[in-house]
């Protein structure tokens, strides 16, 4: 057995068990350790498919900034104490069927249009192009990312500029929240 | 050297987009809502990236680079809404928090 069908397994199992306790664990504490873990294992496959910015940009911006970001918020509101009541037993088996209903629907789809998938691609892209040398690697995208998509680019640091500033607002006008 | 199949990937995407469905579903914590909004978010960075790879081509990875840019951008903006609603209010949990119920 290969060593890449290894360590996808693995990542795939790690990453599928943390998910799940990510929903099922009641402290939010521990639902943010589990989502880090999530993240380091999402992080794995992205290198398993060459994607080696992705991956650690999704370290960086995911496990580093979003993640601390949560448990900054957590703590600072002392909210570790596992109180949360739960929903009605008829609203949880409904949301086991919609969420249950959505895989099934998925995997049909996919399993009806399984000709059009490669199943076992080779070091070759699936489609019969070769991968570039440099696939995943910062110069290409960043030339991507500055000549065919500089516009959204652009419209994302505005993006960024209008959150800093609507969370700046929200979060200094505490004096006039009862009101 | 690298045989795993895409249909696995699928498979992996769609299970982990329908647990973080089942968690915006059953849970209440505000909070965890928003977590189990990341991992739908990030199931769907998955499947970009598997299909950059299979067509061998990275516009995929541009659009997973601007999809995590939003949801940074909508996380710093969502706790800080948060943090008001917890003070206003003293809970974050997402069934007491219906004012605009008419």
């Amino acid at each position: 057995m290969d060593l890449t069908n290894i360590a996808f397994i693995a990542f795939s199992a790690i990453t599928l068990i943390c998910a799940l306790m990510v929903v099922l664990a009641r402290n939010p504490i521990y639902s943010v350790i589990f989502l880090i873990l999530t993240m380091f294992s999402l992080t794995g496959h992205y290198v398993l498919l060459q994607a080696q910015f992705i991956a650690v940009i999704n370290i960086i911006v995911y496990a580093g900034a979003i993640m601390v970001l949560f448990l900054f918020v957590l703590m600072l509101m002392n909210m570790n104490a596992s109180n949360e009541p739960n929903k009605s037993l008829l609203w949880k088996v409904l949301a086991g069927f919609i969420s249950g209903g959505t895989l099934i629907t998925l995997l049909v789809i996919y399993l009806k249009n399984m000709g059009d998938i490669p199943i076992q691609p080779t070091n070759n892209s699936a489609l019969g192009a070769a991968l570039p040398p440099d696939f995943g690697y910062v110069k290409p995208l960043g030339k991507m990312l500055f000549t065919d998509y500089v516009f959204p680019f652009e419209i994302a640091s505005i993006l960024f500029i209008a959150a800093m500033v609507g969370a700046v607002f929200l979060g200094s006008r505490e004096k006039r929240t009862d009101n | 050297m690298n045989l795993i199949g895409f249909e696995n990937y699928l498979w992996l995407a769609s299970a982990l987009f329908c647990i973080g469905l089942l968690g915006a579903l059953v849970r209440r914590n505000v909070i965890i809502l928003l977590m189990c909004i990341e991992l739908m978010l990030n199931a769907s960075n998955l499947l970009l990236v598997v299909f950059a790879k299979m067509f061998g081509q990275m516009n995929g990875h541009i659009f997973v680079f601007f999809s995590m840019l939003v949801a940074a951008a909508e996380v710093a903006v969502g706790l800080a809404l948060i943090v008001l609603i917890y003070r206003k209010f003293k809970t974050i949990d997402s069934s007491f928090l219906d004012n605009l119920k008419g």
